[in-house]
Formats: structure tokens, C-alpha cells, sequence
């Protein structure tokens, strides 16, 4: 192992990536990305489905580049290191549909992991809720694990069946600068640009390309792993990956505290809503999907990046399971749950739980 | 006889828990473990250290790692 590499697999190395996340996404917030907002897997690919069209929610339609630059990040890591893997192959439609029941959790309480940290960072009260039905949709999840739950081998293959994630994320910036923003137009090419709300909230495109870049390659080197944090601490009693969420909390916090971003309450706080219950169902959704795909939003981005189809599949679903949300009405806003969302919930965690149930090898 | 945990193409946490289950079970010897990425290795070799096993080798083949674990 290379000295690099020692670092990034250390408890020092994983804590430097969680710090450098922190200050970043709080950093994005003071230049521009949405309040408590800096860097969310699940807002983001929401707004992509928006900018080209997979759904018509105005305020939510923007084509974020950090999450272009996770994948391409990732991939320039994982090359640079020869740790480019393409493989497929496991049980992909399977992953489609955790990927779109993930991101459903996700809207019904209003960010990923990462965002939900950064709320809580942030002062907002509400993430609480979302962070307990986090951890407690992972611990479901260890219990399907511990009844032999897998989805099965993967295969290696053709570097193409790899590069193809990477490729559709390059044509989406070459999309992005093809179609920039028009000021007060709605409607740039083929690209929808939110005029008002979260989605018209953005820093600029160099500046959210670069820091997804830079995370991009730190988490592809450190494995960092918001479900698999909570998921080793429960499993295996573990808290490599868990300093690495912490780190993230305390950094954005302080960087929130530095730039006055701290404010803390339940009521009027930036994207959320105060319905504890649905707060916490949501993600136990969210984080049972997670868990039973094998990785948080953000490192199945990572792994896509290097070469994994499988979770580029996972990716496809959030996308496509964003685009369901908003047109279906399971999402929810700041007035509360969307007018299907309740029922979104129970039906995810039935998907969830035939999944769970079924995939494992010796049917007992 | 070589104790084998064979979990290539398996992702996380399934080595993890696979080689922990034949460690739990072996108490002490020698055990083989065979991974095909790297955060597979990192983290397989994390959870044996943390049981107090010891990594005699590394050998690499191709796409795959063949992780030799000991415990006298």
C-alpha cells in the first residue's frame, strides 16, 4: 500500500475527508447553493431530473454540477490509483428499484444523509428525526444482513460497461455548457433553470464543479460512506467510517458557527418541514434502501465512478424515483408531507421488506 | 486443509461479514480470503486486525487479492 493510500485508509485519513466535505458544503452554502443545502446526493439528482425535464416542479430544476463532478472525480481517482474496476451484474433491476424507493424516503424528509447532517450542522432541529429513522432503517437492514440477505456476485467486465456512467455524466456538462443560463428565463435549450426556490440557488459553475471534483476523489480514496458509518457501528461495532460522518457534523457546524450560518430551532429552517413522524419515516425508507444496496447516495456515486454498473444503476433509480416524487406528489415541501407521501412511505417499505426477505441464498 | 472465504464480487459489508463469521469459527489458525477491490481488502483486513489477526500476505492476482490471515 502506498504511503497516499495509508493516509486515506487511516482513522486520520477518513476524519480529514469528513472535515474537508463539512467545510465545503457549508462553504457552498455562503456562496450560493440553498440554506443547509451545500452538498445533498438526493436534492441534487432531484434538481438534474428537473433541468432536463423528468419532472416539472419549477423550484427544483437545475443542472448541479457537484454531482457531475463526484462521478468524474471518482473515476479520475480510481484510474490514477488503478483501482478502476468495471463489473455489473448484480441483480441490476433490484438496485433500479432501491435507487427509486431511496430517493421517495429521501424527498418525504427533504435530503440524503449527507444533507441531514448538514441540517443538524446547520441548527436545524428537524434533521434529529431524520437522522434517528436513518439509523434505524440501517438496523433493519443489519438484521436482513445477519438473515443472509445479498444481492448476489458481481462480474467483471468490458471497461466500457464502466466508462458509460462517467460518458452520460460528461454529456450532461457538456449539456450544462452548451445550455447556460439565461437570466429571468426559465427554459435554456433544452435545459428548465428554477427562477425562484432551492433550485435557482446555486454557486457558481466552476466553483460547485471543483469542490465536487476535489470530494470526488478524497471519498473515492477514503471509501467515505454515510450508511455504511451508522452500518459498521451497528454490525460489526466498528467507527472507521462513523469518525468520518462525525467529522463532517463538527466541521460543518464550526464552518456554520464561523460564517454566521448557525440557527438553531424547529420552525422556519431552510427546505424542511416540522412533521417529526414523516421526518423519521422517510429516511427509515431512505436508510433501509441504502443499507440493502450497499451504500449512501453519495458513495454509489463514487463507486459508479469507478467503474461499477451496478451502482450507476442505483443512480438511474434515485433520478428516475425523483422524477416519480415530484410528479406523483410524494415529495414532500416546506408546508409538509406531499398528498401521496404518506402512502409512499408504507408501500417503499413493503418493496423493501419482500426485497429483504427474499434475497437470500437458502430461503429458511 | 486451507480455510477459504471466497467473496469476490460480493460488495459491503458481505467479506466483511463472511470472514468474520469463518474467524468467529475458527478461534485461531490460518484462513485465506479472496476479494476484488480494494476497499474490500482495506476493509477486511481492518475487521481481522480489530479481532486481533494478523495479515501474512497479500497476494495479488490480476483484478483479485488473495488475503492470507493469521492467528498462533
Amino acid at each position: 500500500m502506498s504511503g497516499i493510500q495509508k493516509f486515506f485508509a487511516s482513522r486520520a485519513g477518513i476524519i480529514s475527508v469528513g472535515a474537508f466535505i463539512g467545510v465545503f458544503a457549508a462553504l457552498l452554502q455562503k456562496w450560493g447553493n440553498p440554506g443547509n443545502m451545500g452538498i445533498c446526493v438526493a436534492c441534487f439528482e432531484r434538481d438534474i431530473a428537473g433541468a432536463i425535464g423528468l419532472h416539472r416542479a419549477a423550484v427544483v430544476q437545475y443542472l448541479r454540477p457537484e454531482i457531475l463532478g463526484f462521478v468524474l472525480g471518482a473515476m479520475v481517482a480510481a484510474l490514477a490509483f488503478k483501482e478502476f474496476r468495471p463489473r455489473a451484474g448484480s441483480a441490476p433491476i433490484v438496485r433500479f428499484v432501491l435507487g427509486m424507493i431511496a430517493m421517495i424516503g429521501a424527498l418525504v424528509f427533504l435530503g440524503c444523509p449527507w444533507r441531514a447532517v448538514l441540517r443538524l450542522a446547520g441548527g436545524d432541529g428537524n434533521a434529529i428525526f431524520g437522522l434517528l429513522g436513518l439509523a434505524a432503517g440501517i438496523w433493519i437492514g443489519t438484521l436482513f444482513f445477519k438473515g443472509g440477505y445479498n444481492l448476489g456476485r458481481t462480474q467483471s467486465t468490458y471497461a466500457s460497461v464502466g466508462l458509460l456512467m462517467p460518458l452520460i455524466i460528461i454529456g450532461l456538462l457538456a449539456l450544462r455548457l452548451i445550455f447556460p443560463q439565461i437570466p429571468d428565463k426559465d427554459l435554456s435549450g433544452i435545459l428548465f433553470y428554477s427562477l425562484k426556490g432551492p433550485g435557482s440557488q446555486h454557486a457558481a459553475l466552476a466553483i460547485s464543479l471543483a469542490v465536487g471534483l476535489a470530494v470526488g476523489i478524497v471519498a473515492q480514496r477514503s471509501r467515505f460512506c454515510t450508511m455504511g458509518a451508522i452500518r459498521d457501528l451497528i454490525l460489526f461495532r466498528q467507527a472507521h467510517l462513523f469518525a468520518g460522518m462525525l467529522a463532517l457534523l463538527v466541521a460543518a457546524f464550526l464552518t456554520n458557527l464561523v460564517v454566521g450560518q448557525f440557527k438553531p430551532g424547529f420552525v422556519g429552517q431552510p427546505v424542511a418541514h416540522t412533521q417529526e413522524l414523516w421526518n423519521f419515516m422517510g429516511m427509515v425508507v431512505a436508510g433501509l434502501a441504502f443499507a440493502l444496496a450497499g451504500g449512501c447516495p453519495g458513495r454509489q456515486l463514487f463507486m459508479a465512478g469507478e467503474g461499477d454498473g451496478d451502482a450507476a444503476v442505483f443512480v438511474l433509480g434515485m433520478i428516475v424515483g425523483a422524477a416519480v416524487s415530484h410528479n406523483f406528489g410524494l415529495a414532500s415541501s416546506p408546508t409538509g408531507v406531499g398528498p401521496h407521501g404518506i402512502a409512499a412511505v408504507f408501500i417503499s417499505l413493503a418493496v423493501l421488506l419482500f426485497i429483504g426477505f427474499t434475497m437470500r441464498p437458502k430461503s429458511a | 486443509m486451507t480455510n477459504l472465504v471466497d467473496a469476490r464480487g460480493l460488495s459491503c459489508p458481505q467479506p466483511v461479514l463472511l470472514t468474520m463469521e469463518k474467524i468467529k469459527s475458527l478461534g485461531q489458525g490460518e484462513l485465506m480470503v479472496l476479494v476484488d477491490t480494494d476497499t474490500s481488502k482495506e476493509n477486511v483486513i481492518r475487521a481481522a486486525v480489530s479481532l486481533g489477526w494478523q495479515l501474512k500476505s497479500v497476494d495479488t492476482e490480476g483484478m483479485e487479492y488473495k488475503l492470507t490471515l493469521e492467528k498462533g
